[in-house]
């Protein structure tokens, strides 16, 4: 390929990370659908690296879902937000970063309309006062966390204790990476890359050994869409979506999968549940999945966290051919112990899809 | 196989390399004008039987050109053979005999 023109300009092009120092906010969904992605982000940057995430329990949902389902207005949305900043600058903060794709896409969205309209960002200021009786601020940098390990990402790759390699074949493992829509795909300058060249979640691949692979529909969306999920009429639309980047994919025989969205890993692992159940169909070697990971979870395996620890015996497809590629060893008697001790429930298994 | 109550849609895409470039040539030898019809949709404004059923001239000339004739003979089996769309064409196309061209052309009955 001709490395020229756009393709050249956005691999230059590079998006300010402050080093250090955040006010951290967590993502509704990704607690629930992935427990420990969250708690791998503290531990790694705070634990690990040494670095200054503060989090507090006062912070709210942002509001996006219900914003991007069309059941509250715009207005109500930039005053949860502007409660979110206003928490930042009491304690101390001005580097903001969120754990949520869609919290992310909605903070610049909103940054942007109060640059347009400042009558209205008047109005939201005028609000929290009246509402939360908190004196409005803005961050002076925006962030998403999958921006601040890819800034760390070589800091992680020196604390590796193994790589996105294969120990049977010493080959690098073949990773696809999906990067959430809302990341930079409304305001391309806001992410690492841009739109069409996001380079965020590759170059974390990259530092860490992997190989990426570069198929048709590598920047089409996951297919979750808000109302085309949240609609059971409508979920063929967004199963349709997953299905076509799966067979988009396979030919190229991906190992895993890496996202940094809370939708995309949600669904590029659940609809593969539901395509082998209801078609057949599966997309990794001999009737498995292809796993599809968050970049904390990849992060951890990288860094020698315990399997179950990062909680990967959440995810449908069942981890482990991955873990023997990589050579992680784990114990398979203690996937589904929880912290405790206490079993935490085994799914069924599944008619087609093994694992 | 599990039924979960919703299932994949059948996909929306249209391969071009599919495209029957001697087919087409054969309609135009027959019906040049299909070339020039410029998708105005002026005929499917005033179609008869469009307005019970889903007869479009300017979708099924489109569907030719997307390499998708099934669905444009099928399209005009409604055609009751009126004519108001070629009083109205700004191309003057001479739509009933584009019609039965197409019909005749890639009809595989
Ligand atoms: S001739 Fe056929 S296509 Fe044209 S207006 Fe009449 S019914 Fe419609
Ligand atoms: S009115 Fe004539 S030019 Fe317009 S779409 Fe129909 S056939 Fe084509």
């Amino acid at each position: 390929m001709i490395y020229e023109g756009k393709q050249k300009i956005w691999s230059e092009y590079q998006k300010e990370i402050p080093d250090d120092h955040y006010f951290y906010v967590r993502s509704c969904i990704r607690q629930s659908f992935f427990p420990a992605s969250e708690a791998t982000f503290l531990d790694i940057t705070r634990n690990r690296l040494g670095k200054d995430i503060f989090e507090t329990e006062h912070h709210t949902t942002c509001g996006g879902i219900a914003y991007h389902s069309d059941t509250i207005p715009q207005e109500t949305v930039m005053t949860i937000i502007a409660r979110q900043f206003a928490l930042m600058a009491k304690n101390g903060y001005e580097n903001y970063v969120c754990s949520c794709i869609t919290s992310f896409g909605l903070y610049c969205e909103t940054m942007e309309t109060w640059r347009e309209f400042p009558e209205l960002e008047a109005k939201i200021r005028e609000n929290l006062w009246k509402t939360c009786k908190l004196e409005f601020a803005k961050p002076k940098f925006l962030i998403h966390a999958s921006d601040l390990i890819y800034k760390y990402r070589n800091l992680i790759a020196a604390q590796a204790v193994r790589k996105l390699v294969n120990v049977h074949t010493g080959e690098p493992l073949k990773v696809v990476e999906h990067i959430g829509c809302h990341y930079s795909k409304m305001f391309p300058s806001k992410g690492v890359g841009g739109a069409e060249y996001p380079y965020v979640l590759t170059g974390m691949i990259e530092a860490w050994g992997g190989e990426i692979v570069d198929y048709p529909e590598r920047r089409h969306c996951c297919g979750f869409g808000f109302r085309q999920y949240f609609i059971k009429g409508n979920r063929g639309y967004s199963l349709s979506n997953t299905h076509k980047k799966f067979e988009s994919m396979e030919p190229f025989k991906p190992d895993l999968i890496i996202t940094n969205c809370p939708g995309c890993p949600y669904f590029l692992d659940r609809w593969q549940y539901v395509i082998a159940e209801s078609t057949g169909k599966t997309y990794g070697p001999d009737g498995h999945g292809i796993p599809a990971l968050t970049y904390e979870e990849v992060a951890g395996l990288v860094m020698g966290y315990d399997p179950w620890d990062l909680g990967l015996q959440t995810h449908q497809i069942g981890p482990e051919p991955l873990l023997d590629k990589m050579g992680v060893e784990y114990d398979p008697a203690k996937k589904y112990l929880g912290k405790n001790g206490k079993n935490i429930g085994e799914p069924l298994p599944c008619t087609c899809l093994k694992g | 196989m599990v039924d979960f109550g919703f299932g994949l849609v059948p996909s929306s895409r249209i391969n071009l390399d599919l495209f029957d470039k001697d087919k087409y040539e054969e309609l135009a030898a027959v019906e040049p004008d299909v070339r020039i019809c410029m998708a105005c949709g002026s005929c499917t404004a005033v179609c008869t039987a469009g307005k019970f059923s889903t007869t479009s001239l300017r979708e099924a000339i489109e569907d030719i050109k997307n390499a998708q004739p099934a669905k444009a003979v099928e399209m005009l089996q409604a055609c009751q053979l009126c004519g108001k769309c070629s009083m109205v064409c700004p191309r003057g196309i001479n739509t009933r005999h584009l019609i039965l061209s197409i019909t005749k052309t890639y009809s595989t009955k």
